[in-house]
């Protein structure tokens, strides 16, 4: 048999799922750090494989860059359902977007693993953390790699669990359990538009599989604009788009489906890089890539997902301006960049969507990883109000955030830049409402370069405000990681706001008393450290991937956008017009990203200059922007409407339910069953026990019959 | 000799039946209770004869070969019956036997 690189794909997820499974049996044994190691080097081999695989690819012609592989050993044809003409198979779709992903999700993953094994390396439950993080990836890879959509699916489900898993990885913390709930509970909501979408796409074609080699695959048909039934009217593309866009928004933390994401926070910090940041949330992105073909079928559908994406990336922005907390900021951060990603899926730039998923894998991996590096040289502290002048105290994962920072921000030329800067671009060039859907996009990355400049200001430049000393005592073990969050805002400001205005020494040790109180354990030094190689190294690697990552699709040499081609559904299908000319559209964007830093730099460094660093709410009190600052602090009431809608009207309305089930639904069947027994008391008397009156009765009904017998014989005559 | 008439048959059939029935239903012993279904037995076996000579056909006599084989093993079992009865209760009078009720 000759070597076909593709072949070895089903290595790909065979390899984190081995891990899974010595990591589930003998992590343990192996103990720490090694079941660590020995999860990641999984991971990396996977990576080498999937680069031997894109070799594979890039070696085949341009136009037929895809390839269905079994992903079973044996290289054979295994059904996984087999009903009547309905054949769902365990393939792999290898083709420029499926290695994609599986770069970006071994290679990144692969990095968050060496970073968790410095991260973790205290927690006591080691090899559980690397036992998920292994499951994850191999479901994450059956996602990108799924043939049809069912696999995809599957992938899909199992990613939402082991994020539930992870999410409430301390459990012993009600609320990290309740936010990984939460986290399950939203992404079912998603996954009902999925399952739908999943079924009318059979309804319709015939088939699950996106391509096959016979052009009989959904994907295929699409592009024809044919069914199994005739032809593709747009009110089918328009309800299987929006049903898998429901799904998609669900597991990409879409308006009004994102809530769940701040709340992932809840869980370690390298998830959050890996899962809610670069990976898992990308999925929503990828799935609507994947079917690209019907989604431009239907203008209802592109307008739907450009307003929802440009909408969410606007209104998180907004959010993420005023969060004291540095993940929750990051957070709020990474769903308005998914935003962005939906933006350019919407306006039909599939493969700028894409690229951006690529470029924000890479910058906001980095800042997560740096802002874990942060609150692991904070012993855990994860306010920004206690932070600052980190600078010169981790000056590794400073530079490293610098980068990201400037990445994300859009600088000329790191990857941001290029990646936002193109989705833009096309946005403008939406037949629709393109100007419109232009100018939030770009106000947006306003906002960012300036809540991004607030958070590298807290956090590295302006005064310290925390007692070196203290941060000891408040170490507990990593389960406490975010206990601050859930305090709830108020109280947090009641309890804090008064120190941020004084001067170091003196500042945070109302707060330190809450978190001394906490176990404490383990780790004996002290005060401010920079985190260990495995946690600067990938901080590193990722800070270099930001800055260059850019480079490979650039608008004049955009090799991204020629790789990805038979993938997405091409441009013919949805005519764009002619945007923004290039370089005005380049321009606005490196000045907007430059007015958003200066913005940031000059409001934190007045106060600076006095010795203090007044909070947002000293700053805007008594302005107009006071009440908008509350605003954006509360989120925008979004999650107070969810908790009114879901808690008091849905729990008034499951309780009327549920009285209705007791009394009316249960009274009915307790009452036949009463009726019975009643009637039975009454006719039990019967049974005398004297055989005699029975035979009386017998009689009787001997009589009875007899008689109804011959009554019409003897009254005819 | 003229032979006797069917109807007489029938007619001595119906009274013993009747006897049958009154001695079960008025009757306290067993015993005699059982003798009084026989008796019944025995009258519906004497139609089925009787009808059977009428309308010259063989099915009237095959019948009553098989009611008297039921008949027999019927008086097996109720024997038995009685017999156990009588050595749980020390009596017979069906009146007294009256435990499965409400």
């Amino acid at each position: 048999m000759v070597f076909f690189a593709p072949n070895l794909a089903w290595l790909i997820p065979a390899l984190p799922l081995l891990g899974f499974l010595i990591s589930a049996f003998a992590g343990k044994r192996l103990g720490r750090p090694a079941s660590g190691y020995l999860a990641t080097f999984w991971v990396f081999a996977s990576f080498a494989v999937s680069v031997l695989v894109l070799l594979g690819l890039l070696g085949m012609e341009g136009e037929h860059r895809r390839a269905l592989v079994p992903l079973l050993p044996g290289g054979s044809e295994v059904p996984w359902i087999s009903i009547g003409n309905f054949t769902v198979n365990y393939q792999a779709l290898i083709d420029p977007l499926s290695m994609l992903m599986c770069l970006i999700v071994t290679g990144i993953g692969g990095l968050i693993h060496l970073y968790a094994v410095g991260y973790m390396a205290e927690d006591k439950d080691f090899p559980r953390f690397f036992t998920y993080l292994n499951l994850f990836i191999f479901f994450m890879l059956m996602l990108v790699l799924g043939g049809n959509i069912l696999l995809m699916f599957i992938g899909w489900e199992g990613v939402g669990l082991c994020s539930y898993l992870l999410i409430s990885f301390w459990f012993e913390d009600i609320e990290n359990s309740k936010a990984g709930n939460k986290a399950f509970i939203v992404n079912r909501i998603g996954d009902v538009g999925f399952a739908l979408g999943v079924m009318a796409i059979f309804a319709t074609f015939g088939t699950l599989t996106f391509y096959q080699a016979d052009g009989k695959g959904f994907l295929d048909q699409a592009l024809l604009k044919v069914t199994a039934h005739g032809d593709l009217t747009l009110a089918i593309a328009t309800t299987i788009g929006l049903l898998l866009f429901v799904g998609a928004a669900g597991k990409s933390a879409q308006f009004p489906l994102y809530v769940w994401l701040p709340d992932a926070m809840a869980g370690p910090t390298p998830v959050s890089a890996l899962i809610h940041a670069a990976t898992m949330v990308t999925a929503g992105v990828v799935m609507i890539t994947r079917v690209s073909p019907i989604i431009v079928q239907s203008y209802v559908v592109m307008n739907t997902i450009a307003i929802i994406g440009v909408f969410t990336a606007i209104f998180a922005a907004t959010i993420a301006l005023t969060q004291n907390d540095i993940k929750k900021v990051l957070a709020y951060s990474t769903i308005s960049q998914l935003g962005y990603m939906f933006l350019a899926c919407g306006v039909g730039a599939f493969s700028a969507g894409m690229f951006h998923v690529t470029t924000h894998a890479f910058f906001k991996a980095l800042l997560f990883l740096g802002a874990g590096s942060v609150i692991h040289a904070m012993h855990h502290e994860q306010d920004m109000r206690k932070m600052g002048g980190l600078k010169n105290k981790i000056p590794i994962t400073h530079l490293t955030m610098a980068v990201g920072w400037l990445a994300i921000a859009g600088i000329f030329p790191l990857a941001g830049f290029w990646s936002k800067d193109e989705i833009l671009g096309y946005a403008s060039g939406y037949p629709r409402f393109g100007m419109i859907l232009y100018a939030v996009g770009a106000f947006t990355a306003l906002l960012t370069a300036f809540y991004m400049t607030r958070l590298m200001m807290k956090t590295f430049y302006t005064n310290q405000r925390f007692n070196e000393a203290d941060l000891g005592h408040g170490h507990g073990h990593a389960g406490h990681d975010d206990h601050m969050q859930h305090v709830s805002a108020h109280d947090l400001h009641d309890a804090h706001d008064s120190h941020d205005s004084l001067d170091a020494g003196h500042a945070g040790e109302g707060g330190e008393g809450e978190l001394a109180a906490q176990d404490h354990s383990h780790d004996s030094h002290t005060g401010v450290h920079e985190s260990p190689w495995q946690m600067t190294f990938p901080l590193i690697v990722l800070a270099v991937l930001s800055a260059v990552g850019g480079l490979m699709g650039t608008p004049w040499a955009n090799k991204f956008e020629q790789f990805l081609e038979p993938s997405v559904a091409p441009a013919s299908l949805y005519e764009p017009h002619e945007g923004l000319p290039l370089l005005v559209g380049l321009g606005i964007g490196l000045a907007l990203a430059v007015a958003g830093i200066l913005w940031g730099l000059s409001v934190y460094n007045k106060h600076k200059a006095a010795g203090a660093l007044l909070t947002d709410e000293q700053r805007t009190a008594g302005t107009p922007l006071g009440s908008l600052y509350r605003g954006s602090l509360g989120l925008w009431g979004v999650d107070r409407f969810a908790t009114f809608l879901g808690i008091d009207v849905g729990g008034a309305f499951a309780r009327t339910m549920a009285w209705i089930d007791r009394n009316i639904v249960d009274g009915l069947v307790n009452g036949v069953a009463g009726a019975a027994g009643i009637s039975s008391e009454m006719f039990r008397r019967v049974q005398t026990g004297f055989v005699r009156s029975y035979a009386w009765v017998m009689l009787l009904g001997v009589c009875l019959v007899v008689a109804s017998l011959l009554w019409p014989i003897l009254s005819h005559h | 000799m003229l032979p006797v008439p069917t109807v007489n048959y029938l007619i001595l059939s119906g009274l013993l039946f009747t006897i049958g029935v009154v001695g079960v239903l008025v009757k306290r012993n067993p015993i005699v209770i059982f003798m009084c279904i026989e008796l019944m037995l025995n009258a519906v076996n004497l139609s089925f004869i009787a009808l059977g000579r009428h309308f010259a056909q063989i099915n009237g006599q095959m019948y009553v070969i098989f009611v008297m084989a039921v008949a027999a093993a019927e008086v097996a079992i109720g024997l038995g019956i009685i017999v156990n009865l009588f050595r749980q209760k020390e009596t017979i009078d069906i009146d007294e036997v009256n435990l499965m009720k409400y």
